[in-house]
């Protein structure tokens, strides 16, 4: 596997898409602090764009890759080599040559700027670390609906409207619910709601690093007394875990199931 | 040496093998026809393990191949049309291939009668159909498998290159491998086939010697005796 | 009077000679100076009957043993100065203080130190009195085990100047007090509020300031009550607001600031308030209007990186809103004259869902909010028409407020 993921890997470090993917996150680290010099807004206004952007271009990249390795993939699957190991090391290959693009880019100019003095510090790596983590949960997202569909413009349509759902349509139904079911308690629900999103997830546990969490303190005690303590962290960083891991492993399934 | 029994395999509603039962044997070069969507290409992905069969079983060497990874060790196998990762260079591919899998024997003096040499710079995107499908060649060539399969290999080749290939697979019959080929060109047939497995409607409607092909069908010429074969069913 | 004033005599209590600080009150005649030198004094109710002035040199410790009240004061043109007073009885049916006043005039209470006071300074039926530089510490956990640090009732011409008060239940409390001012104050980790007013009219606070308190400050039922410069911080919490308003009428909010408090106001009905110079920075809701409030303007503030500038619930007419600066405001100004082209609508789709169903909170910064509130701003139709600031400043107003 580790053979796969290094060609994926290399193949992809090398397209042109992954610099300007490089370089946008450069461009927008630096373009950040020339907006503002003050290293915790920087970090906030840099939440806004992650939270939307890295599944985005999970999922397109995600696409992308597999259709185009298409044929590759069919070299490779008529060689001494298990199925898992050639999806897993595909998979792997694009999750982290996009984390790496995210991670380098954004962190290059915040390292400049000296976050490793700041208190933001912490709050940067969170930050990070979840769109690694989105990123990660997209791209197998996307792999799986390019494994289902053979035909790539429909791929790409159905990868694009799981990540429209996720990233505003859910939202939206969420918030439909509830302003209709007002007269009930909400807390659970709306505590629930949130773990069935990666995406939801990822900002709540972002916003909880920054003051504004007393906000969501406010409705209620249930948010803030589950994601304020120790365990509703670990509860939430191992969910986006598991948001990994299924879709990871329903895309092996798929795999090895799948005529090619 | 290669055993395929009642082999069933439909995508959705399109049963495309109902029933293959063929027995492949060694230092033998079998060709499989058959017109389009008979099932030749779904059969040889079967044996791949790229296309998963409902039903049936394929024996390699007696044990079976079914959800297993570790026999495509044993096969050689140059597909139809190869689009390989466009950032790639000629001699990268090879030597990705050969570090995934371990094995491989000399390629240097292959390439270099394929005249695929100058080419080991060039990145695969630039090259045309021939040079890819010479590209090919050297991936499967440069294994020693016993089960060699080849899926329109002839595809974009010059007359040259069409010589060496011939050659190619002589030699490998010579050394006692079983050969599976798919072809359009009937020569080729004629010329190299020990036998012929016609596919029609995903049955085996014929399994012989090239010979008794022409003999069953009271014609003379592969060609001939395929329309007849053809005209017949379509009837 | 003066004849008092002319005999007056100097006490010295400890040196051996007077060792009770209650003897010799007892012995002093009107007018006298009651002078305490260095030591601990275990006394405890200690009645106050005549004019007098209590001198402590260099803070002796008077200790209550928590026993009642420890000054307790019934005389006018009383002055208590210097001590370090300690220890008062707890009780959950009487107000225990370690300096009670109660039908005085003309008094000082003043450069004190007071610990582990149920309550600390506590001023009943009293008027025309000075409290001032005064340092309360309590260790209130909880609202029913504490008291207040400075509390008055039913008062009057009180001056409340440069007191410091930390964990207590309310740092200042007032109720039925009138014209009366509260200045320069430092009020801090109170159980409950910094400041609090109940039925109180006429008064005025001005450059104190207030932070992380339970809940802020509170004025609640009163009229014409003047706020002016003063801070309000970092009130953050499930329940904190930097001030809460309930029930009032006429009163001035001017060059405060409200910085980091989970709500900067909270207006619950709030009528003919006047805000201006105020800067809201980086508070949760900026100013969050409950019930009805009328007659409200809110003109030349600064709305700086609020999470959620304004919101309301049922109607607020006959509001307005005019030439605040506004940090979102994304508009132009064509014509350079410092006044955005465009109005500025402070009421967000967003904060409206969220006043009516809370728990949409959650969905804060969330992708679908920015896009609903980015269609209601290019065409309204459930935040009020008439609720714009339509001369939104280009640039923030100076700000007069002390930082």
């Amino acid at each position: 596997m580790l053979k796969i993921l290094k060609y994926s890997f290399t193949d992809l470090m090398r397209s042109r898409w992954s610099y300007i993917y490089f370089l946008f996150y450069l461009t927008l680290g630096f373009v950040l602090f020339f907006l503002n010099t003050d290293l915790t807004k920087a970090v906030i206004t840099l939440m806004n764009i992650i939270i939307v952007l890295t599944p985005l271009i999970g999922t397109i990249f995600g696409v992308m890759y597999y259709y185009s390795s298409r044929e590759f993939t069919e070299l490779l699957l008529a060689q001494p080599v298990k199925r898992h190991t050639i999806f897993a090391g595909q998979y792997l290959g694009v999750s982290l040559s996009l984390s790496l693009s995210l991670v380098v880019g954004v962190g290059l100019p915040f390292v400049l700027y000296g976050i490793f003095a700041s208190a933001a510090i912490w709050d940067f790596a969170t930050l990070l670390m979840i769109g690694a983590f989105l990123t990660f949960i997209f791209v197998a997202l996307a792999f799986n609906m390019a494994l289902f569909f053979n035909d790539k413009i429909k791929g790409f349509g159905a990868a694009i409207i799981l990540w429209l759902f996720m990233a505003v349509i859910y939202d939206g139904i969420f918030l439909l619910s509830l302003m209709l079911f007002n007269d009930y308690p909400l807390d659970k629900l709306a505590l629930g709601a949130t773990m069935f999103n990666p995406i939801d997830l990822s900002r709540i546990l972002i916003l909880l690093k920054l003051d504004i969490s007393a906000l969501l303190g406010y409705t209620g005690a249930v948010f803030k007394d589950f994601f304020g303590n120790p365990l509703g962290m670990v509860v939430s960083l191992s969910l986006l875990g598991v948001w990994v891991a299924l879709p990871v492993m329903l895309m092996l399934r798929q795999s090895s199931k799948k005529d090619f | 040496m290669l055993k395929v029994k009642d082999l069933h395999k439909s995508y959705g509603p399109v049963n495309v093998l109902k029933g293959v039962n063929i027995d492949f044997k060694p230092g033998e070069i079998t060709a499989v026809l058959g017109p389009n969507g008979s099932g030749k290409t779904t059969l040889l992905k079967s044996i791949l393990g790229m296309v998963i069969p409902q039903k049936g079983a394929i024996m390699l060497d007696g044990a079976s191949i079914l959800g297993n990874w570790q026999y495509r060790d044993k096969i050689a196998y140059v597909p139809q049309i190869a689009n390989f990762p466009g950032n790639i260079r000629v001699e990268e591919l090879i030597r990705m291939i050969r570090d995934i899998r371990p094995g491989a024997g000399a390629y240097q003096e292959l390439a270099e009668t394929l005249k695929l040499t100058p080419f080991f710079k060039k990145k695969l995107s630039a090259l045309s159909g021939g040079t890819r499908q010479k590209v090919n060649l050297v991936l499967a060539f440069m294994f020693d498998a016993p089960l060699v399969i080849l899926d329109e290999p002839t595809a974009g080749l010059d007359p040259v290159a069409l010589i060496i290939l011939k050659d190619l697979i002589a030699e490998q019959k010579a050394r006692g491998k079983t050969i599976l080929i798919t072809t359009h060109i009937m020569n080729l047939v004629e010329e190299m086939a020990d036998k012929v497995v016609f596919l029609l409607d995903g049955t085996v409607y014929f399994h012989g010697a090239v010979q008794e092909l022409k003999e069953h069908t009271g014609r003379d010429h592969m060609e001939k005796a395929i329309a007849a074969i053809l005209e017949k069913s379509y009837a | 009077m003066l004849s008092a004033w002319l005999n007056a005599a100097v006490i010295t209590v400890g040196n051996g000679a007077n060792p009770s600080l209650s003897a010799a009150v007892h012995q002093a005649r009107a007018g006298d100076t009651v002078l305490v030198i260095p030591g601990t004094y275990k006394e405890a109710a200690i009645i106050i009957d005549k004019p007098l002035t209590l001198l402590g040199q260099n803070h002796p410790v008077i200790d209550g043993m928590n026993k009642g009240h420890i000054l307790d004061i019934r005389a006018d043109s009383v002055t208590v100065k210097g001590f370090h007073l300690r220890n008062v009885q707890q009780s959950y049916t009487k107000d225990f203080a370690a300096i009670h006043l109660f039908k005085c005039s003309h008094f000082v209470i003043e450069d004190n130190v007071l610990r582990n006071s149920f309550f600390g300074i506590l001023i009943e039926r009293s008027k025309r009195g000075y409290v001032r530089n005064n340092d309360i510490l309590g260790e209130a956990v909880t609202e029913q085990s504490s008291g207040n640090g400075i509390h008055g009732w039913h008062s009057s011409f009180l001056f409340i100047e440069n007191n410091h008060v930390e964990r207590m239940r309310d740092g200042i409390y007032f109720e039925f007090v009138k014209n009366s001012v509260i200045k320069g104050n430092k009020s801090r980790h109170n159980v409950r509020y910094g400041l609090h007013f109940m039925f109180s009219n006429d008064d005025r606070y001005e450059a104190n300031t207030f932070e992380k308190n339970g809940a802020g400050v509170a004025v609640m039922f009163s009229n014409r009550i003047s706020m002016i410069k003063n801070r309000f911080r970092l009130n953050w919490g499930s329940a904190s607001y930097g001030l809460l308003l309930k029930e009032i009428y006429d009163a001035t909010i001017k060059d405060n600031l409200f910085y980091k408090n989970t709500i900067g106001v909270n207006a619950d009905g709030a009528n003919r308030i006047e805000f201006s110079g105020n800067r809201f920075d980086n508070n949760g809701w900026a100013i969050r209007f409950l019930g009805a409030c009328y007659g409200n303007k809110i003109i030349g503030n600064n709305f700086v990186y609020n999470a959620l500038d304004i919101s309301y619930t049922g109607s607020i007419n006959g509001n307005v809103f005019d030439r605040n600066f506004w940090s979102k405001y994304s508009g132009y100004d064509l014509d350079k004259n410092g006044i955005g082209d465009v109005p500025y609508r402070p009421v967000k789709l967003f904060s409206y869902i969220v006043h009516k169903t809370p728990e949409t909170i959650i969905l804060l910064r969330s992708l679908f909010v920015d896009i609903i509130n980015f269609s209601e701003k290019v065409s309204p139709i459930l935040t009020p028409d008439n609720l714009k600031d339509n001369q939104p400043l280009m640039k923030p107003v100076t700000e007069n407020a002390e930082s």
